[in-house]
C-alpha cells in the first residue's frame, strides 16, 4: 500500500471513528434530536400551529387539554385565560427562546471570544486588563442587574437580548483565553512566527481552528443559559412583554390559576425544561466528543 | 502570603469600584431620576425643581463621586419609595436573605458532597449514573417553575407547608430547596472530579497498601484533600445564590433583600436598585476574596505565582 493510501484511510477510520462517538454517545442523540424538534418546530411555526397564537376568544376562556374529561380536539392543550390556544402559543414560544437563546449567544460569543483570544495570546498587560474585566462582570448580579436595564430601557426582545449578550460573555472569555493559551505554546505557532505570519494571519489560521471546539461547546451550554433567565425575566414582568407568547411569561399568566388548572403551568414549564434539557445533554455531549479528556 | 493577601485585597478593592461605577453609570444613564421621583404627570416646573434640589443636573461624574463618598461612609442616600435610608433598609432585609442563604448553602452541601463521594468511589456504577443524571436534571429545572411546582404539591395537594411569608422556619423549608439544588450540581460534580483524582494519588496506593482500614482512607486522606476546590466553588456559589434569591424570595414573598430588589426596581426607586447592587456585588468580592485567600494557604503553589 503506498504512502497515501494508507494516509487516506487513516483520515477514514478517524472520521468514521468520530461518527462512531457521535452515534454511540446517548446524551447527544437524545439532546439533538430534540433540539432538532424544536428548531424544525419554530421555523414551521406559522404552518403547524392549529390556530392565531394571538387571537382571543373569550368565550372559550380556560379549556383544559384534551386529556382532561372537560378537554376537546379543537384545543389539544386547552386555552389560557383570554381564551387564546396554548399549543400555538407554545409553537410560537419556542420562536421565543430560540431566537433570545441563540442571539444572545452571538452577541456574548462575540465579545468573549475577542477578549478571551486577545488575553490568551498577548498576554501581559492584554491578559491582565481582560482578566480583571472578567472578574469584574463576574462580580455583578446578573438577574438584578438585567432586571434593573429591562425595568429602565423597556422589555422587548431586542433589549433582553442585548442585554443578556452583554452580561453572560464571562464564560466565553474564561474559556477562550485558557484555550489560546494551551495553543499559542505549540510548535507550529512558534513555526508560523518565525516565517513571518502577521498576527492576524496566526489568529485566523493556527489558533481560531484549534479553539473552536471549545467555542462550540460553551456557546451551546450559553444558549440554554440565556434561554433560562429570559424565562426567569418574562416571568418576574421584566422580560418579553405581552401579548408574545414567551413560556416564562406563559408560566407567569397562569400562576394566579396554578391551584385550579396547575396544567397551565405545568405545559409550558415541562417545554422550557425539555429544551434546555435537550441543549445542555448536545452540549455536554460535544466536549466528550471533541475533548474526552475535559469530561469532568 | 503577606504580599499575596495585600495583592488580592488591592485587587477586590479596586473592583468594586469599577463595579460601582459600572452600575451607577447604567443606571443614571439610561434613565431620568427626577422624572421618576416626580412621577409622570408633574408639571416640567416640578421636575427641574426636583432636578436642581438633588443636584440632578450636575455632571455625572461629581454625581459618582458625591455618591460614593457618602457610600464610604455606610450612606447609600434615600429611597424614593420607602422614604427611609437604603442602608437601613438593606440591613433590615439581609437579615432574612442571610437566613435563607445559609440554609440553601448547607442543604446544597448535604445533598451534593455525599453523593459526589459515593459516585467517585464506584465510577459508571448505579449511583454514580443517579448522580449524574439529577444534576442533569437540576441543571435545566428553571427555579421559578420549581418553586410554583413545589407549592402545587407541597402546599396545596399535601397541605404540608406554608405557601408564602417570612414569618416561621417553615416558611424558609421550600425557599432552601429552591435555592439549594440550583447550587448543587456544581459542587457536586466538583467533589467527584476531585475524589476520583486524589483517589488515584500514590499517596492513597501506599495508604492502603499499609493496611489502613477503607474509612480511614477515604475520609481522611481522600476527602480532605479532594474537599479543597469544593471549599472555593461553594464559596463562590454562595455569592451567586444570593442573585438567586430574587426570583425565590418574589415567589415565596419572603420579605428578605432579593424582595426588596424586584420591588424597588418595579417601582424606579434607583437608590435602593444602586445601594442592592453595590452590596450584592461586595458580598461576591469579599467572599471570593477570601476563598482566594484560603487557597492560597492550603496551597502554597499559588501565592508563589
Amino acid at each position: 500500500m503506498s504512502e497515501i493510501d494508507s494516509e487516506v484511510l487513516e483520515s477514514q477510520t478517524k472520521s468514521s471513528a468520530f461518527r462512531r462517538r457521535i452515534l454511540g454517545h446517548q446524551g447527544v442523540m437524545i439532546g439533538a434530536a430534540i433540539v432538532l424538534a424544536a428548531v424544525l418546530i419554530a421555523l414551521s411555526a406559522p404552518f403547524i400551529a392549529p390556530h392565531d397564537p394571538y387571537y382571543q376568544d373569550l368565550l372559550n376562556r380556560l379549556v383544559p387539554p384534551v386529556w382532561d374529561s372537560r378537554g376537546s380536539w379543537e384545543h389539544i392543550l386547552g386555552t389560557d385565560h383570554l381564551g387564546r390556544d396554548y399549543l400555538s402559543r407554545l409553537i410560537y414560544g419556542a420562536r421565543i427562546s430560540l431566537l433570545i437563546g441563540v442571539g444572545a449567544a452571538l452577541i456574548s460569543g462575540l465579545i468573549g471570544t475577542v477578549l478571551g483570544v486577545a488575553a490568551g495570546y498577548f498576554g501581559g498587560r492584554v491578559d491582565m486588563v481582560v482578566t480583571f474585566m472578567i472578574t469584574v462582570r463576574l462580580s455583578m448580579p446578573v438577574v438584578l442587574v438585567a432586571l434593573a436595564v429591562v425595568a429602565i430601557v423597556g422589555g422587548s426582545l431586542q433589549v433582553v437580548i442585548m442585554v443578556l449578550g452583554f452580561l453572560l460573555w464571562d464564560r466565553f472569555a474564561v474559556v477562550m483565553r485558557s484555550s489560546t493559551l494551551q495553543i499559542r505554546s505549540m510548535d507550529y505557532v512558534a513555526a508560523a512566527q518565525a516565517v513571518g505570519c502577521s498576527t492576524t494571519r496566526i489568529l485566523t489560521t493556527e489558533i481560531m481552528p484549534n479553539v473552536v471546539n471549545n467555542l462550540i461547546v460553551i456557546a451551546t451550554l450559553e444558549i440554554a443559559h440565556a434561554i433560562i433567565l429570559e424565562a426567569a425575566l418574562s416571568f418576574l414582568g421584566l422580560g418579553v412583554q405581552p401579548p408574545l407568547p414567551s413560556w416564562g411569561l406563559m408560566v407567569s399568566e397562569g400562576k394566579d390559576m396554578m391551584l385550579f388548572e396547575p396544567w397551565l403551568i405545568t405545559i409550558p414549564g415541562v417545554a422550557l425544561f425539555l429544551l434546555v434539557l435537550a441543549i445542555n445533554l448536545l452540549g455536554d455531549g460535544a466536549r466528550d466528543i471533541t475533548a474526552p479528556e475535559n469530561r469532568n | 502570603m503577606l504580599y499575596y493577601t495585600l495583592k488580592r485585597l488591592g485587587l477586590a478593592g479596586l473592583v468594586a469600584l469599577t463595579v460601582s461605577f459600572i452600575s451607577f453609570g447604567l443606571l443614571y444613564i439610561s434613565s431620568d431620576p427626577a422624572i421618576a421621583m416626580a412621577g409622570e404627570t408633574a408639571s416640567d416646573a416640578d421636575i427641574e425643581a426636583i432636578r436642581q434640589l438633588y443636584g440632578f443636573d450636575r455632571p455625572i461624574l461629581v454625581q459618582y463621586f458625591d455618591w460614593l463618598q457618602r457610600a464610604m461612609s455606610g450612606d447609600l442616600g434615600k429611597s424614593y419609595y420607602f422614604r427611609t435610608d437604603v442602608s437601613a433598609l438593606i440591613a433590615e432585609r439581609l437579615s432574612t436573605t442571610m437566613t435563607l442563604g445559609v440554609s440553601a448553602i448547607t442543604f446544597a452541601i448535604v445533598l451534593s458532597v455525599p453523593l459526589g463521594v459515593a459516585a467517585a468511589i464506584r465510577p459508571n456504577s448505579l449511583i454514580d449514573r443517579i448522580a449524574l443524571f439529577l444534576s442533569v436534571m437540576g441543571q435545566a429545572l428553571p427555579s421559578f417553575w420549581f418553586a410554583l411546582m413545589l407549592i402545587v404539591f407541597l402546599s396545596v395537594s399535601l397541605r404540608l407547608l406554608p405557601t408564602s411569608g417570612s414569618d416561621t422556619w417553615q416558611h424558609f423549608i421550600m425557599p432552601t430547596i429552591v435555592l439549594g439544588y440550583y447550587a448543587a450540581p456544581a459542587i457536586m460534580r466538583l467533589t467527584r472530579t476531585g475524589m476520583l483524582e486524589v483517589l488515584s494519588a500514590d499517596y492513597i496506593r501506599t495508604a492502603r497498601a499499609k493496611g489502613l482500614r477503607p474509612r480511614v482512607v477515604l475520609f481522611k486522606h481522600a476527602l480532605r484533600n479532594a474537599v479543597i476546590p469544593v471549599v472555593s466553588l461553594t464559596a463562590v456559589q454562595f455569592g451567586f445564590m444570593l442573585g438567586g434569591s430574587i426570583v425565590v424570595e418574589t415567589i415565596f414573598a419572603l420579605h428578605g433583600a432579593g424582595f426588596l430588589a424586584w420591588e424597588s426596581i418595579t417601582r424606579n426607586d434607583l437608590p435602593t436598585v444602586q445601594g442592592l447592587i453595590l452590596v450584592f456585588s461586595l458580598f461576591y468580592i469579599v467572599l471570593t476574596f477570601f476563598a482566594d485567600l484560603l487557597n492560597a494557604w492550603l496551597d502554597p503553589r499559588i501565592r508563589i505565582n
